[in-house]
């Protein structure tokens, strides 16, 4: 028995466990791997995928909460006006250090960014508190928004 | 390791499909040291960033570089590519010369390509250098090209990484392929006994494989998911022997130094044999600083891919030393090295001895156990949580005499701890096996192996012990403390952290004691002209007082290993009534030489910075009798968005100077600024990290 989600603007056929947590099917069933697993228990936001506008972890809830609902992983993230924004700013502010969080983090700007485009730092701070980066590049990820919101 | 004035130019560097390719035996882990060697080359010979090509590091064809730890990549692969580079471009230009004529003077290199006398059209560098046999020694004295002003470069991989299609170990794909997991332990010293076989043959019936040597436990099957729901129903299958549990009681109670290996340690070099000489001079201020087991705690949890065909073992890896884990892995299952061959890929940023090693044996146990079957291991964020080999619990004991007018006249320096050295380096008596973590378990069990202390100069827990400062008498020692609770291995700065602390908090003790300013009070110690002026820089920055009267400023200044980045940190805080600490500020100038990528250099100097707030505010490994119970990012939180202070890096280019790494410089004198700025906004003096709101009111209320 297969299912379909909306990923990316395209409907897909998923023929995985509709209890598989959305994260798996995308990366073991699509092979979109560019969403990470850095927890498994939403805590980290290294999955983060947008869902209707807005971040989301996919590491826990099953694929099949998802079905009727807009998903956009980091790898169609461009075909966002404001994603292509964040990308090219997150280019020029070098925010990443290894860049494990740095999908997430994408996404998770592009979602803030979405529903609120102008913030100022001391606003977007608590928005970005589900991400976690361990490197210390926060300082460049705030930058790279600031940059996009600018560039709006 | 690799001395650079035994190499040649082809080991380095090499011409392929109209590309120069650069080898290094340093490995990306998010220091962007492949940018920094990339921007080298570049500066050197004056080739676009897309005509060079950072090789993979792999044991078949890369340099043996050792480690990529202790901020040494820029110093030893930067400068041996450096000069690599700079012994090619004179051989290209002397080879140019000879074969379309003028004086070798006369020609010179531009954007990768050369002019030179009687040439019209445009000679490609990289032409000229396929053309010539690059199989000639690397001169140590090969005229460099000038520095021009330090810039900043892309960061290599920048595009693919907003893009998803930066490829982490995590990602390999390919057909046949098994996801495999570890079945753990609850702790260290459990051991496995009876698994219920029904469940074991049920999950053989769905097609899963099940590895079992000894007490090692793991299951592998097609697809990620399934595997880690079969892990769970294994794992409660299982029935451990607790045998006696972890250790228990106060690990600070336990840091003492009658139950260490205690020698003097002089100039930075532990002396062996030899006794800790008794102190002649009577202390007027003595001080202890502490601070406990500490995660790495990388974003993305170890993992390895592994395949065996039956005769060469391949495995991919993230460790920070392919080829030390390469011998011991082959040492572990009684091959010869060179049937054996790691190639690196990158996992999130490790910050020293996580689990890559681990992962990397038990994927090949595996792959070894499933001939001819490519296996893609994993650990959970709880395996990571639980079993990488944490930072030390350590502490330092300071004492000093302090004459009536403030004066420092004699210092003592004695650092307590466990072992940094938990990597899987060979040695006697099986040394490098019994590091790896499932050597433990097996059925014929290898290690732990009890800890030795490292000998080297600044060194483990003695890195940094000695004070940067010009004081009349000085005496240091380390103790190794090598029963410890959990296991333990290289952790960013290792010993320089706390040591750095714990000098730069009592430092700001005596001075304030004394009414003294921080920062003149540490420049009449100081005789070095560059530390000077990074400290009359800081100083020129702080000409702003703190914003408020509740808040607090500390400041603190170290050179790493008292020869590499010199940093000065000044830190603006407040805190607040339920004791949290709110970090406004943080001013950092640095002195790292040559400037190889500005940009870089602030990106690790600010990563620093950052990893240390966290250390300072919240981190600390805890466990009981049952095993470690920070098992998630709950558990063990860690610095979130809403506490990154504002931080502006200033760095002093020192064009004339070589240039050294900086990605261990900062936390030490951040951490330490952090505490000075706690006593300057409340007056308490906190000398164990972590400081948490129960950590602060501790202090008060024993105040």
């Amino acid at each position: 028995m297969t299912f379909t989600l909306c990923i990316n603007g395209k409907d897909w056929s998923i023929s995985s466990d509709p209890e598989t947590p959305l994260l798996f099917v995308l990366r073991d069933e699509l092979e979109l791997k560019g969403s990470k697993l850095g927890c498994g228990l939403e805590q980290c936001g290294a999955c983060a995928v947008l869902v209707d506008g807005k971040a989301e972890f996919s590491c826990s809830a099953p694929a099949e909460t998802f079905i009727g609902r807009d998903i956009v992983t980091i790898e169609g993230i461009s075909g966002l006006e404001i994603g292509r924004r964040v990308q090219a700013a997150f280019v020029d502010a070098n925010a990443a250090q290894c860049g494990y969080c740095t999908a997430g983090m994408v996404i998770a700007v592009t979602g803030v960014l979405t529903e609120s485009p102008h913030l100022d730092r001391r606003e977007l701070k608590p928005m970005l508190d589900n991400h976690l980066c361990r490197c210390g590049a926060h300082p460049r990820v705030l930058r790279a928004a600031e940059m996009a919101i600018e560039r709006s | 390791m690799t001395d650079v004035a035994e190499t040649k130019v082809r080991d380095w560097l090499s011409v392929s499909n109209d590309t120069l390719q650069v080898r290094t035996g340093k490995v990306d882990i998010g220091q962007r040291i492949s940018t920094a060697l990339a921007a080298i080359v570049q500066q050197e010979l004056t080739l676009p960033p897309e005509k060079i090509v950072v090789a993979p590091v792999q044991t078949e064809s890369s340099p043996d570089e050792g480690m990529t730890s202790g901020s040494n990549s820029i110093e030893q692969s930067g400068h041996a590519i450096r000069l690599a580079a700079a012994t090619l471009r004179a051989l290209v230009l002397g080879h140019a010369a000879d074969r379309f004529g003028g004086a070798r003077q006369e020609w010179s290199v531009r954007d990768g390509v050369l002019t030179g006398p009687g040439i019209n059209r445009p000679l490609p560098f990289l032409d000229i250098a396929g053309e010539i046999s690059l199989d000639i020694a690397v001169d140590a004295k090969a005229e460099l090209a000038s520095a021009a002003k330090a810039t900043s470069y892309l960061m290599r991989g920048m595009a693919d990484l907003v893009s998803g299609s930066y490829h982490f170990i995590q990602d390999i794909e390919q057909p046949g392929m098994l996801h495999a997991r570890v079945v753990r332990p609850p702790h260290a010293r459990a051991r496995l006994g009876d698994i219920d076989d029904r469940v074991w043959q049920r999950l053989k019936s769905e097609g899963f494989h099940l590895v079992r040597d000894g007490s090692f436990l793991a299951i592998a099957g097609p697809l990620e998911w399934p595997v880690m729901r079969a892990v769970s129903r294994l794992s409660r299958a299982c029935e451990w022997r607790q045998e006696d549990g972890l250790p228990e009681g106060d690990i600070f109670a336990s840091l003492t130094k009658d139950t260490a290996i205690g020698m003097p340690v002089v100039n930075g070099t532990p002396v062996e044999g030899e006794p800790v000489p008794e102190r002649r001079w009577k202390p007027t201020h003595d001080a202890r600083y502490e601070r406990p087991f500490t995660m790495h705690g990388a974003l993305g949890p170890s993992a390895a891919w592994a395949s065996w065909d039956g005769t060469t073992l391949d495995i991919t890896t993230h460790s920070q030393g392919i080829y030390i884990l390469r011998d011991s892995i082959a040492e572990s299952l009684e091959m010869a090295p060179e049937d054996v061959v790691l190639r690196y890929m990158p996992n999130a940023g490790c910050y020293g001895h996580n689990g890559a090693d681990d992962a990397a044996f038990e994927a090949a146990l595996v792959a070894l156990a499933l001939p001819d079957t490519p296996i893609l291991l994993k650990w959970s964020r709880e395996d990571e949580h639980g079993w990488e080999p944490y930072g030390p619990a350590s502490a330092v004991e300071l004492s000093a005499q302090v004459g009536e007018d403030g004066q420092i006249k004699a210092i003592s320096l004695d650092a307590i701890g466990g072992t940094f050295r938990g990597r899987p380096r060979k040695g006697a008596g099986q040394a490098g096996p019994k590091k790896l973590l499932a050597n433990h378990f097996r059925a014929k069990p290898l290690g732990p192996d009890p800890a030795s202390p490292n000998m080297n100069w600044q060194g483990g827990l003695h890195r940094n012990l000695l004070p940067v400062y010009d004081f009349p008498q000085v005496a240091c020692s380390k103790n190794l403390i090598v029963d410890m609770p959990l296991r333990t291995s290289a952790l960013r700065c290792l010993g320089a952290a706390l040591n750095i602390f714990a000098i730069e908090s009592f430092l700001d003790e005596i001075a304030r004691e004394h009414g003294e300013d921080p920062i003149g009070y540490r420049k009449a110690y100081v005789s070095d002209a560059r530390a000077l002026a990074v400290l009359d820089r800081l100083q020129a920055e702080l000409e702003t007082p703190v914003s408020s009267g509740e808040m607090g400023r500390g400041i603190a200044y170290a050179q790493y290993k008292n020869a590499m980045t010199r940093v000065a940190v000044s830190v603006d805080l407040s805190v607040s009534d339920a004791a949290e600490i709110k970090i406004d500020n943080i001013v950092m100038v640095a002195d790292a030489g040559r400037i190889v990528d500005r940009d870089g250099l602030i990106a690790q100097l600010e990563g620093g910075a950052l990893q240390a707030v966290s250390w300072a505010l919240y981190e600390e490994v805890k466990w009981d009798r049952d095993g470690v119970t920070s098992r998630d990012w709950e558990s063990y939180p860690v610095l979130r968005f809403s506490e990154v202070p504002e931080i502006s890096t200033i760095l002093l280019d020192r064009p004339d100077c070589q240039s050294v790494g900086a990605g261990e410089a900062s936390p030490g004198p951040v951490l330490a600024a952090i505490g000075n700025a706690v006593y300057d906004a409340v007056g308490l003096r906190m000398r164990r990290l972590p400081m948490t709101p129960e950590a602060i009111t501790k202090v008060a209320m024993d105040a």
